[in-house]
């Protein structure tokens, strides 16, 4: 693998709460290296939007980096970005690092036009002059595939989904960022409007080889565009590996879990297997494993000690005691 | 094969009437035009299509939560809305509705006792606390909310979102119906729960002879839940392909219902990455206020014949037993 680009070390992640603290991120270390796809899939709760927001330091009031670093390394000397005050975040976000956010519609403000909406973010990164502006949004804007005059003078609810998520991708490479953070970018969007959303990430990558974090609970998002993927439960990486890894030879019984549960389309029939319970409280987390309840192989032992990730094959991490016992039986 | 018929639909159609801006006129939008349909007794249809197709206002059409503008919907050969009282109500006790979100389908000041009991006593089937309390045990035990005792007096907001969804379900249990729509039943759960839900419906379905009308957008839930049943495919409130499952999965035969399955991501790489999607004439979806004349999916089809598709509404064809394709590249076979 290429040099690395950004390195989160021994993350922690808490928010305060009226019946205590919320682990949200319990200890992540994760890579993400220069030109890369990687993928952070979860179910709701298990701390992947957080870790994601932790990332360009937009975490909600109540919320706070604990301990930990997120170290940045696009520029000649690595910053700290869990150091930075407000005013480095704000020449840093969107140059560096952007993020197009879950819902697209609320990322907007609904009563500007889209060209005042990017000439703000424009301006305040010191790009003042207008026709300037004006010119590289319409490239960007015809990059996406979208009609540049007609969406410069559109009010957000005057355009599709589809079109709403594609604006917010073409604002997002506005500054040319070198890292690009997705929250769920397919997600409530129609088959044929995701597919497009799809195809206009893949050649975004391929054109500016950017490095892209995906957050999703969509396992097939990761299919598509992943190159690695980092599968989260209970606020911590349970397994990391390259798309084939995880897909084909996973050794963590949630990821597996997960895997069976989702049916296909185009492959025949199979049956599928549900995981028993739910997921735990993040408030009061029992020691041990944080999946040994739900989990069929758990051993007396599963429950005292929290596993760590180890490398079972290069490049793919697996934090579970059993994961020699383990292995897609696809 | 027609008197088994639960639930039918003829020539049904439902328009809204819209304003558009301050100043501007009524318009009239119609979402659903011109749809027939029959559901057997104990049978599933998956009714699919994407956000705005009419699929939800077709389920609220059948359970009578809204009326039609034109057509009828027959219960058991009987015109729901030219029924006698009593025959209204045993017609609404036999059809019932889960809806999408449980967050909001469940009054948050009422127990889990309260929300169950309370169209057990309307409808008369329980008397007294004592008798409720059983049944609501019972039905509780039944979509696995184990054990009972445990939720009975609880509020919606002390569940997850999939128990939460189990007392939706055993809600439209609670009078032994024998026709269930499932509107995009599981679409909100997680993805280790959804499944666990859509089993307790198979399993449901299989003891108590219920007939689903199960919506969804996604073809692929469809496909697992209704292998034994039939899939109708909607596009702006037409079915445009309908047959048994398996032949509509394996065979698609409309072009949008081919478009669909060559677009959908799917969680294994292979498979996904080797996909060739279908290059559609135009990414936008028509308004419903400003229908194309014709097949509606024409300005978008890659197939499209000038002069043919453009002009005239496809009729319902035959290609093989059962399957049904509403467009003209069928005419004929």
């Amino acid at each position: 693998m290429a040099e690395e680009i950004l390195n989160v070390e021994n993350l922690f992640v808490e928010y305060s709460n009226v019946r205590g603290k919320v682990k949200a991120v319990r200890g992540v270390n994760l890579k993400l290296y220069k030109g890369e796809n990687l993928a952070l899939i979860g179910e709701s709760g298990s701390g992947k939007t957080t870790l994601g927001t932790a990332i360009i330091r937009l975490l909600p009031s109540s919320g706070y980096i604990k301990e930990g670093r997120i170290v940045y390394k696009g520029n000649e000397n690595g910053y700290d970005i869990s150091k930075f005050s407000e005013k480095e975040l704000r020449q840093f976000r969107w140059k560096e690092i952007a993020m197009v956010f879950q819902s697209a519609l609320n990322s907007f403000n609904p009563v500007l036009k889209i060209w005042d909406q990017i000439y703000d973010t424009a301006r305040s990164h010191g790009l003042n002059n207008r026709s300037l502006v004006r010119e590289k949004a319409t490239d960007i804007l015809r990059y996406v595939q979208l009609d540049p005059e007609r969406v410069i003078n559109s009010y957000p609810h005057e355009l599709s989904g589809g079109m709403r998520q594609r604006v917010l991708i073409a604002m997002s490479l506005l500054l040319e960022p070198k890292i690009l953070i997705l929250d769920e970018p397919t997600t409530a969007l129609d088959i044929l409007t995701q597919r497009n959303i799809i195809e206009l990430l893949r050649i975004i990558k391929k054109d500016m080889g950017l490095s892209m974090l995906f957050i999703s609970h969509d396992l097939s998002l990761a299919a598509e565009l992943a190159d690695r993927v980092a599968v989260m439960y209970a606020g911590a990486i349970v397994e990391l590996g390259g798309v084939e890894d995880i897909f084909y030879r996973s050794r963590h019984p949630y990821t597996l879990g997960l895997i069976k549960a989702v049916p296909t389309v185009t492959a025949g029939f199979r049956e599928l297997y549900s995981i028993p319970g739910s997921p735990p409280d993040l408030i009061s987390l029992l020691p041990g494993c944080k999946f040994a309840p739900r989990c069929e192989h758990k051993e007396a032992g599963c429950e005292n000690e929290e596993p760590l990730l180890v490398e079972v094959n290069s490049g793919h991490l697996v934090a579970c005691f059993k994961h020699k016992e383990i292995s897609n039986g696809r | 094969m027609e008197d088994r018929a639960i639930i039918r639909l003829e020539h049904l159609s439902k328009s809204f009437t819209v304003r558009s801006g301050v100043f501007g006129g009524r318009k009239s939008m119609q979402v659903i035009g011109d749809l027939s349909l029959s559901i057997s007794e104990g049978e599933v249809l998956c009714l699919v299509g994407e956000s705005g197709c009419g699929k939800t206002t077709t389920g609220k059409l059948i359970v009578g939560l809204i009326k039609p503008t034109s057509g009828k919907i027959l219960f058991e050969g009987q015109d729901i809305w030219d029924m006698s009282k009593e025959d209204f109500s045993s017609y609404r006790r036999a059809v019932q509705i889960v809806h999408q979100d449980p967050y909001s389908s469940l009054n948050p000041v009422h127990r889990i006792y309260n929300i169950l009991s309370a169209p057990l006593f309307r409808h008369g089937i329980v008397r007294s606390r004592g008798e409720a309390e059983e049944k609501v045990l019972e039905l509780l035990g039944r979509v696995d909310l184990t054990p009972p005792e445990d939720f009975i007096y609880k509020y919606p907001h002390q569940l997850s979102g999939g128990q939460r969804q189990r007392v939706a379900i055993a809600r439209s249990l609670t009078l032994n119906p024998r026709f269930i729509v499932a509107d995009e039943a599981v679409s909100m759960l997680d993805v280790s729960i959804r499944l666990s839900v859509i089993e307790l419906l198979r399993r449901l379905k299989e003891e108590m002879n219920v007939a689903f009308l199960f919506i969804t957008h996604d073809l692929a839930m469809a496909k697992y839940f209704g292998w034994e049943g039939r899939i109708a495919v909607m596009y702006l409130g037409r079915i445009v392909e309908i047959g048994p499952t398996p032949r509509v999965i394996e065979n698609p035969s409309h072009p949008y219902t081919k478009a669909l399955l060559m677009a959908i991501p799917e969680a294994d790489p292979r498979i996904t990455r080797s996909k060739k999607p279908m290059e559609l004439r135009s990414l936008d979806i028509p308004s419903l206020l400003n229908l194309p004349p014709g097949c509606t999916f024409n300005p978008r089809c890659p197939f499209w014949i000038e002069g043919v598709c453009d002009k005239e509404v496809p009729e319902m064809y035959e290609p093989e037993k059962d399957h049904y394709v509403s467009c003209f590249l069928f005419r004929g076979k």
